[in-house]
């Protein structure tokens, strides 16, 4: 692997980076515009607003950037990169397509990716604690109380899936992957998933931020380019997730002339995933946090631990 | 008993139902919206109909309508006849910014000099350009609109109504007379 090499594929995991969140975000502002009957952003870039977040992104950039008095202003400057960059890096070890296509195959991929995800939700945590606010607090906290319930089930539904492949790698996972995985691992999917929204803080898992209630959470003192980077956060985090439940539990590349066209297949299933999460946070309400605590220790740790039984089971039964 | 779950399935179905219909969002800048009949959108003045009789203005509940007036005495119409007075008017003016469209003016007009037009595009940066002078008011004129059509099963309008019962009066009046000759 020689340094161009190397250059051109974190190249295009940068280029990749910087698009589908962007692709995702306009893809909220319409798909949530069309299921409430509204047409959305019409008007930014000429042909349906799709310039939209290229608009929105200008004006945050031009906006002060606002340190409150109190604040602990190494910490509070910082989180928006802690949120952010993580999923960056995640993103280098998510296999596109067959044959090395993928940023850098990472030996324990399932470990980092998870790890390293963790991180990005220490930027809210970070973010709360040095406003010196009571809302960012409390967001900070919910963030925190989210990521201790939910941290688990999604460990627990990625090991399940690294134990039907016998490997932790994700490149490995895809070279074993077998149609019937799909409906084998569904519940760990359902699992994994669902997790992986709450800690994103997406809705209906989004009593974190919850703008009605505690105006925004930990954001609640970010301005400008900083806040920005908090949502942009978001988004890639949902890209993040849409790609490793696709590459987990649906087979990744996996697909007709999956030879030539893998890479279209991953993101395909990526982009249906990120549309279902739109499609939920469109569909359901808020969730208290005592639900929010209740659904994760009660039904997704249950859920996800018999998961893994039944992969061991039929793991021994067809050795 | 429904279905655990069978309830967020339905929530998920609503929305993508409303995905695939058409949009309910009113294009209002780029397409003009379809105004009912009777619009209140300003009030226009006729003032070639306008007495100064002064009851649209006594009669608004805002106070919004300005009339200023002089007397000019008209000579005798024949020789030897009285010279009459008549009222010409100076200003009429209404104040939008204060006007809350409920049409009293329009409706307590003895004259039908008021009448409304349901244009609505005359915001203005200075609240002072709300208050529409006669000739402005007599520009919305042009934008006023044939009265729409009865419904088919209306009442009889009272003009129309009047004007036919005192036909039929004449007619039976007449045929008296003509028994009697």
């Amino acid at each position: 692997m020689d340094v161009l090499d190397v250059a051109w594929r974190l190249l295009a995991v940068l280029l990749a980076f910087l698009t589908l969140p962007l692709l995702v975000g306009q893809t909220e502002h319409k798909v949530m515009a069309h299921m409430q009957g509204r047409v959305g952003p019409m008007y930014a870039g000429g042909f349906h607003g799709w310039a939209q977040l290229v608009a929105d992104g200008v004006k945050f950039a031009q906006k002060e950037d606002i340190v409150p008095a109190d604040a602990d202003r190494g910490i509070f400057r910082l989180a928006p990169a802690v949120a952010l960059l993580p999923y960056l890096l995640v993103l280098v070890a998510i296999p596109v397509g067959p044959d090395g296509m993928v940023g850098q195959a990472v030996d324990a991929g399932i470990f980092f990716v998870l790890a390293v995800m963790g991180v990005g939700v220490l930027g809210s945590l970070m973010g709360g604690w040095a406003s010196a606010n009571k809302f960012s607090l409390l967001g900070g906290l919910r963030t925190a109380a989210q990521l201790m319930a939910y941290e688990l089930p999604l460990l627990l539904a990625a090991a399940s899936v690294a134990m039907a492949a016998g490997t932790v790698s994700l490149t490995g996972i895809l070279e074993a992957f077998q149609w019937w995985w799909v409906p084998w691992q569904i519940v760990g999917a359902f699992v994994f998933f669902t997790a992986g929204l709450a800690e994103l803080q997406r809705p209906p898992f989004d009593a974190p931020v919850a703008d009605s209630e505690i105006i925004f959470g930990a954001y609640t003192e970010y301005t400008g380019l900083r806040f920005a980077f908090f949502l942009l956060a978001e988004y890639a985090g949902i890209v993040v997730l849409s790609a490793l439940t696709a590459v987990l539990f649906l087979g990744g590349w996996h697909g007709p002339f999956a030879g030539d066209l893998g890479w279209l297949w991953t993101l395909l299933k990526t982009a249906l995933l990120a549309f279902v999460v739109i499609w939920l946070r469109v569909s359901y309400p808020r969730l208290r946090e005592d639900q929010i605590q209740r659904f994760a220790w009660t039904v997704l740790v249950p859920l996800a631990l018999l998961q893994i039984a039944l992969t061991g089971v039929i793991k021994v039964v067809i050795q | 008993m429904a279905l655990p779950g069978s309830g967020l399935a339905k929530g998920l179905a609503v929305t993508l139902r409303t995905m695939t219909r058409r949009t309910v969002t009113a294009h209002y800048p780029d397409v003009q919206p379809e105004l009912p009949p009777r619009s209140r959108g300003v009030i226009g003045l006729f003032e070639e109909n306008c007495t100064v009789c002064m009851l649209c203005a006594r009669e608004c509940p805002d106070w919004c309508i300005y009339i200023d007036s002089h007397k000019e005495t008209v000579p005798p119409a024949a020789p030897g006849g009285r010279e009459r007075s008549r009222n010409v008017l100076d200003r009429f003016a209404i104040d939008f910014a204060l006007c809350m469209y409920c049409g009293i003016c329009v409706e307590v007009c003895p004259f039908d000099a008021l009448f409304w037009s349901p244009e609505f595009e005359y915001a203005e940066t200075d609240i002072r350009d709300l208050t529409h002078e006669r000739d402005r008011l007599r520009e919305w004129m042009w934008t006023v609109p044939a009265p729409p059509p009865l419904d088919p099963a209306a009442e009889e309008p009272k003009e129309i109504a009047a004007a036919r019962k005192a036909a039929e009066k004449r007619q039976r009046e007449a045929g008296r007379q003509e028994g009697d000759a």
